[in-house]
């Protein structure tokens, strides 16, 4: 702490060379998280990248001698406003890809040119002040830095500390307002359930439970259908659009196949059916053949081997 | 290497930010950009503070985060709401109004 108090201490025209060397390793952090904010596709990886600058500007906070802001910046950005936003995330933007259609022709384009022609007339803007003396925060932070912010905030900003306690009683009043739902109508039972489902009449039964025989009863499996498709209805729509489906039709029907190969060579029989490469074995009584042709890495499986 | 530095990365970042609010659509990532030129903001105020050799940037710092946690938990709420009635987050959705 010593060493940061000194460093923060001098009054000069230049840092030192530790506070250099830290900031350009972090300012490049810092941009590169902004960068992945605004063009990470899922949400929550904005929010990493979010919590990584939020963390950098954390550091470039102490290194300023402003010892009570990095905590603050620690503790309720990168903490709490963080987490609120994942908790929002988690309620709302699982399925919500970004879309890339645009709205407004060109906006894209014309945001990003807008952006540049800010950030150069920002920049331009600083360059030409004359900000070439800096005083150093040594005889502010004399007293240490949560002392004197204390002794500001009760004194000559008292009142808009007072508001911001109003603020914020009124922000979460207006939040718990927002998100409240009133419930109208009766809350459903099992039987009302039962008949709104009889009266639709297109799943009258339940649903089929995901999984695949004895292997594979991972929810993330579809139940395959008696002619070795898969059963949308038995998977999660949520991870169907997250593209975590892992389809095992084509396995399981070529292990039967198989299976049944052996079966048929095991007791001298002839085969009953002949399983041919881009062919769909002909299981009893199916037809039809697409699963298996879509799979051409798959090895032959000539029932007639033997004979 | 001169302080005045760290106010140009405070302007690259809410340059980035008020780039992103334009370009992306998910109301979410909207206000994560929003919350990233608010701290960049802070990082100015901050250096100012040192220039200044005074505390009152740092207070402004202070009240800005205090603002931003409010709005935050306000336009997380809105965001639910809007989520709930329309089912999406995108902020092209919400187009009531338009004619």
């Amino acid at each position: 702490m010593t060493a940061l108090q000194l460093l923060a201490a001098t009054g000069s025209q230049n840092a030192s060379t530790g506070e250099a060397v830290q900031f350009w390793v972090l300012a490049v952090v810092a941009v590169c998280g902004a960068l992945g904010t605004v063009l990470m596709r899922k949400a929550v990886h904005s929010a990493l990248c979010l919590a990584a600058t939020m963390i950098v500007l954390a550091v470039f906070y102490f290194a300023q001698g402003a010892y009570f802001l990095g905590v603050v910046q620690i503790v309720v950005y990168t903490g709490a406003v963080m987490m609120l936003f994942l908790f929002v995330v988690m309620l709302v933007g699982v399925s919500s890809a970004d879309s890339l259609k645009e709205t407004l022709k060109g906006q894209r384009v014309a945001a990003v040119v807008c952006g540049l022609g800010f950030g150069i007339l920002l920049i331009a803007g600083i360059a030409n002040a004359k900000l070439n003396y800096f005083a150093g925060l040594g005889s502010a932070n004399a007293g240490g830095n949560p002392e004197g912010i204390a002794r500001l905030i009760f004194t000559r900003y008292f009142w808009a500390f007072e508001l911001t306690g109003a603020l914020l009683i009124t922000a979460a009043v207006g939040a718990m307002v927002l998100t409240h739902k009133e419930r109208i109508e009766k809350r459903k039972d099992q039987l009302d359930l039962a008949r709104e489902r009889v009266r639709k009449g297109e799943h009258v039964t339940p649903l089929p439970a995901p999984g695949v025989y004895a292997r594979h009863n991972a929810v993330d499996i579809p139940a395959l259908l008696p002619d070795g498709t898969p059963s949308e209805l038995s998977m999660l729509p949520v991870l169907r659009e997250r593209g975590q489906e892992r389809d095992v039709s084509g396995e399981t029907v070529h292990r039967l196949a198989e299976l049944e190969s052996l079966t048929d060579r095991h007791l001298g029989r002839e085969p009953k059916a002949t399983y041919r490469p881009g062919k769909r074995p002909a299981l009893p009584g199916q037809g039809g053949g697409e699963a298996l042709a879509a799979e051409p890495d798959r090895p032959e499986i000539e029932g007639g081997e033997t004979s | 290497m001169n302080p005045v530095n760290y106010v140009y990365l405070a302007a690259l970042l809410f340059t980035i930010g008020a780039a992103g609010v334009l370009i992306r659509r998910n109301a979410i990532v909207v206000f994560m950009c929003v919350e990233l030129m608010l701290n960049a903001c802070n990082l100015a105020f901050v250096t100012f503070a040192r220039m200044h050799g005074g505390l009152d940037g740092q207070i402004v710092a202070f009240f800005t985060m205090v603002v931003a946690a409010a709005e935050v938990v306000v336009g997380l709420a809105i965001i639910v709401s809007v989520f709930r009635t329309r089912h999406s987050a995108s902020v092209d959705d919400a187009n009531l109004m338009k004619l």
